[in-house]
């Protein structure tokens, strides 16, 4: 690899750098490029072409879920100004005169450069077919394009996409999401023809089909037709088969926007693209193209943000005069893994097995929906695959492949489902990049840990800055950093935090072995210092698992997250949220007009949550009392949302009303919920269950879950939804309510003396040795001679269950905390403001101007909230 | 015998409360007569301690709801919302130098007086005259 003269170190006065586009790649040009030491030598002035800032185009989707233009954003406020960029908007470069080094803007301006940098993407590809350009056809590529989409979308009943990639299925799920019948159009004979394989292409498709996308692979778009008003009314395939459409999206590739770099005489691809060396540097040397609109030093245009993130990085730091040795940019992976219309799909390397001598191994299992194709060299190597319905060996297989070392694993073990294959003796190599968002690589990650010190995920992300991209590596990251601890013979560290030295389930054993009831005199006897926000909360959980009185109580007060501490969840604004119980999901009419008319009498946000009740939003600290005062008044008690502790038991109808229903659901969700509501433990905690096998309570995706069969019940545990879902194990089959619920009491109780801070039933199952056989062996034959033991302490919680709101209300000491200000009790917190949206309120952001509550709100909502 | 605590804001003294009210471990929101919010705390060892209450992290105004503690021996207060943690004296964040915003993660410390001084000595440092 040559290293290249860079620019000559800047002159004294500063110089002008012009950047032409400000999408993702233009925008991580600037901030690679004002962390550079040399920065501060250029003037930068931006020539965008869209009416705003920099967004996230790949979450361009998320618009259509709510997400604001303002949210997509990628700039941070006061990112221009404080750097000095001069931004302007709405005023593309229209040519390059590179001779005199300057740059024509479409509106006349002219401006001198002394460096130019090519941000311009590509444009959408639209095949030149009759119709075309008539009223009712789409781009799928900006903040624009998507609104006129949904604006278009409020007229039609059929929506048709022409292509099948990536982009295509991303459109396919907005038109599906805005209500329309959707048909998608491919040329080629699959979806996502770049990146699966035949196999994984039929999965996709009938996956895709699943969600009531019409799919028309192998299909040629002849012409799109016109009604008599000029808009679309359908479309001609080259079979001769008709669509009826009333809108059509195309987004059949994209091509890269070198029309100025053209117009200047700069060279180009063959196919198109500025032509670039390996410093991201045209033809001319005060020249750089970046991202979709360059041609890489290896001959290709890439259409994915990551490499054009490296193309930004690299280009920031030749023009800054700081490259290192490997700051070149000579080609990237174009491996993807995403998650299109609900279907995991993922394709890696030599995803094609193009290579010479390539073989595969493919596992396919139609029923639950999963495809893996390894393809392997004749030498053993991994060379790539493609996984559709379930990627999560991704993370561990793409690095191998990038290694290139022989496997030693078979390659058919690693295809396997987890519960059959090995994770294997195959260990990544030390290039293998962990982060992909910032090019960190696996090695790097291990030097942080060994060298300089760092034994958390988080001090590895300060250090590498791995994981604070999209944040998908976090999980590989924290085995990484214990695999690598454990390496280091330092083990990993189970210490709770700098003030105690022992782990969650060994602060349990000394409460309830010594008896301790403050955490003063465990800090003082068993720890040091003052605590922490991580400690205190845990010691709060425990005292409240073993001793009676309120969680609010005394020096009990001060230990509390806010959550506990005013029992409601904060929300991003401040302000907070109230969840009523309604145990089993169970609510009667009144119940539920109460709960409306008190959302309405405060001018709260409502919402239905997924464990079936209703959660009433924009609550600011100093009214949750008299919310609450409604509440309880209504019959309602706290539904503990905001603790480490039971949340809900969903149910399904059960055999009472539904046809297929074998046991009364509904019935035994309220018994479980009304027995376990209140229970402190280590995470939260959430169950179902479901009235037959069908499990529409979705049973196995709870901590507890339970199906009942025609001769009792099925109990399963270890279940949760979340980051990583699992589903639940079976613990015992065909009880009886009564074995059931003391199955259940045993359960819980030993999770709750044993599991560690934070650490869900699933972890905790897979952790305790033994797993969960020595967990049935503990709660259901007694091995361990614990049973009376934890029965007595369940029972001991179930007699003193008190609602914690009743308690509060009661007491005019506990009611004090919830002042807005200790000084001004009455006056409203004048930041939490709030806007209307879709006829009800939401936090106003930043920048936008909404309206403080007026005091004492008990009649009348306090803000006027009109729907559009 | 306890008396009030005071804060000032470059201009006014406000009256916060009596440092009796103050719960060792937790703190308080203020609103000052300048119309800025301030965070009041009172640690185990009576110590009180006064800095901004907004988090510039979340841009939220609820650091006076973080729970108290310590890290390396400084009075520590986590913020409620993404958990940063801020050292009481001098307001630093000890966990990032930079808000999202690009300023300085750093919460501006109000000066304070009375109460402490009949009750408990404001050993941390917190109570300082302007």
């Amino acid at each position: 690899m040559t290293r290249h003269a860079t620019l000559p170190p800047p002159p004294r006065r500063a110089r002008d750098l012009v950047l032409v586009g400000h999408g993702m790649v233009g925008q991580r040009f600037l901030e690679a490029l004002v962390d550079q030491p040399g920065a501060a030598a250029w003037r930068i002035t931006v020539l965008a072409e869209e009416p705003r800032p920099a967004y996230d185009r790949v979450h361009l989707t998320s618009w259509f879920a709510g997400t604001g233009a303002e949210e997509l954003a990628l700039a941070a406020p006061g990112f221009l100004a404080d750097h000095g960029i001069d931004l302007r908007l709405g005023d593309p470069a229209a040519a390059i005169d590179r001779a005199a080094r300057t740059v024509t803007t479409a509106s006349g301006r002219v401006l001198a450069y002394d460096a130019l940098v090519l941000a311009t993407g590509s444009s959408p590809f639209v095949p030149p077919v009759p119709g075309h350009d008539a009223a009712g056809c789409h781009v799928y590529r900006t903040l624009e394009d998507v609104e006129a989409i949904s604006a278009d979308a409020r007229r039609a009943r059929t929506g048709a996409v022409v292509g099948g990639g990536l982009l295509g299925l991303e459109a396919a799920g907005a038109l599906t999401a805005l209500g329309l019948e959707t048909h998608v159009v491919e040329f080629a004979p699959r979806l996502m023809a770049l990146q699966v394989d035949e196999g994984g292409g039929r999965l996709l498709r009938r996956k895709v089909e699943e969600l009531g996308v019409r799919v028309h692979t192998g299909a040629a778009t002849e012409a799109v037709l016109t009604g008599e008003d000029g808009r679309v009314s359908g479309m001609v395939l080259a079979d001769g088969r008709e669509l009826r459409t009333d809108l059509v999206v195309f987004s059949a590739g994209v091509r890269p926007r070198d029309e100025l770099a053209r117009g200047s005489g700069l060279a180009v691809g063959e196919r198109g693209g500025v032509a670039v060396d390996e410093h991201c540097r045209t033809s001319d040397p005060c020249v750089y193209a970046i991202g979709e609109c360059a041609r890489a030093a290896d001959g290709r245009v890439y259409g994915l943000v990551a490499p054009g993130y490296a193309m930004a990085e690299t280009a920031a730091r030749a023009l800054a005069g700081t490259p290192g040795e490997r700051d070149v940019f000579t080609g990237a992976d174009t491996s993807t893994q995403l998650k299109l219309l609900g279907v995991e799909v993922a394709s890696f390397g030599d995803a094609h097995g193009a290579a010479e001598g390539a073989l595969d191994v493919v596992y396919s299992d139609s029923r639950s929906g999963v495809y893996k194709k390894l393809v392997v060299g004749g030498d053993g190597r991994l060379l790539g695959g493609v996984l559709v319905g379930d990627t999560e060996s991704y993370g561990r297989l793409r690095p191998l492949a990038a290694g290139g070392e022989p496997l030693r694993t078979p390659p058919e073990q690693l295809v396997l489902p987890a519960a059959l294959g090995s994770a294997g003796a195959d260990v990544p190599p030390e290039d293998a990049v962990v982060c992909s968002c910032h090019n960190v690589s696996r090695g790097r990650v291990r030097e942080a840990v060994r060298e300089q010190g760092c034994v958390t995920v988080p001090e590895v992300r300060k250090c590498t800055r791995a994981g604070t991209g999209c944040g998908s590596c976090v999980p590989a990251l924290g085995a990484l950093v214990a695999e690598e601890l454990e390496a280091g013979g330092a083990g990993v560290d189970t210490r709770l935090c700098e003030h105690f030295a022992h782990t969650r389930a060994e602060l349990y054993e000394i409460v309830r072995i010594t008896g301790i009831t403050s955490f003063s005199a465990l800090v003082d006897g068993h720890g040091t210092g003052e605590g922490c926000e991580v400690c205190k909360p845990v010691v709060a959980s425990i005292l409240a698992g073993l001793d009676d009185g309120h969680v609010l109580d005394g020096e009990r007060a001060a230990l509390q997250d806010t959550n506990d501490h005013v029992l409601a969840n904060l929300q991003r604004n401040g302000s907070y949220s109230v969840v009523p119980r309604v145990p089993g999901g169970e609510i009667t009419p009144a119940g539920l007009i109460a709960i409306g008319e008190i959302a309405r009498d405060f001018g709260l946000y409502t919402k239905i949550t997924g464990g079936q009740r209703i959660d009433l939003l924009g609550v600011a600290v100093d009214q949750l009392p008299l919310v609450w005062r409604r509440l309880v008044d209504a019959g309602f008690e706290s539904g503990h949302a905001y603790g480490k502790s039971l949340r809900t038991v969903k149910s399904c109808v059960g055999e009472t009303w539904c046809r297929y229903g074998v046991q009364d659901s509904v019935g035994l969700a309220i018994e479980l919920e009304l027995r376990y509501r209140g229970l402190r433990s280590p995470h939260k905690l959430k169950s179902a269950v479901s009235g037959c096998a069908r499990e529409c309570a979705e049973a196995r995706g709870k901590d507890f879950g339970i199906i009942a069969t025609s001769s009792g019940w099925n109990l399963y545990v270890g279940g949760n939804g979340g980051t990583t879902p699992r589903h639940a194990d079976l613990l015992a089959a065909d009880l009886d309510r009564e074995t059931l619920i003391r199955t259940i009491d045993r359960f819980l109780m030993y999770y709750i003396r044993t599991a560690d801070r934070l650490e869900r039933t699933s972890a905790w199952l897979e952790r305790v040795e033994g797993g969960l056989d020595h967990v049935r062996a503990v709660v259901m034959d007694d091995a361990l001679g614990i049973c009376a033991e934890l029965d007595a302490l369940m029972e001991r919680h179930v007699d003193g269950y008190r609602d914690e709101w009743r308690a509060v209300l009661e007491d005019p000491e506990r009611l004090r905390r919830f002042a807005s200000f200790v000084n001004a009790p009455g006056t409203p917190d004048p930041a939490v403001t709030f806007v209307p949206e879709r006829g009800q309120i939401r936090p106003a952001r930043p920048g936008e101007r909404g309206l403080a509550r007026t005091p004492a709100l008990v009649a009348g909502p306090g803000l006027e909230v009109r729907t559009a | 015998m306890t008396g009030d605590v005071e804060v000032f804001d470059g201009a006014n003294w406000t009256r916060i409360c009596a440092y009796r009210d103050l719960t060792p471990g937790r703190g308080v929101a203020v609103l000052t007569a300048s119309g800025d919010q301030v965070a009041v705390f009172r640690d185990r060892a009576g110590a009180v301690y006064a800095v901004d209450n907004r988090d510039p992290f979340s841009g939220a105004h609820v650091i006076s709801r973080g729970i108290l503690g310590s890290r390396d021996g400084a009075p520590t207060v986590a913020s409620p919302m993404y958990k940063h943690v801020f050292d009481l004296r001098d307001g630093r964040c000890v966990d990032e130098d930079t808000a999202p915003d690009g300023t300085p993660a750093v919460l501006r410390v109000w000066p304070l007086r009375g109460g402490a001084g009949a009750a408990a000595p404001p050993a941390g440092g917190g109570v300082r005259e302007p």
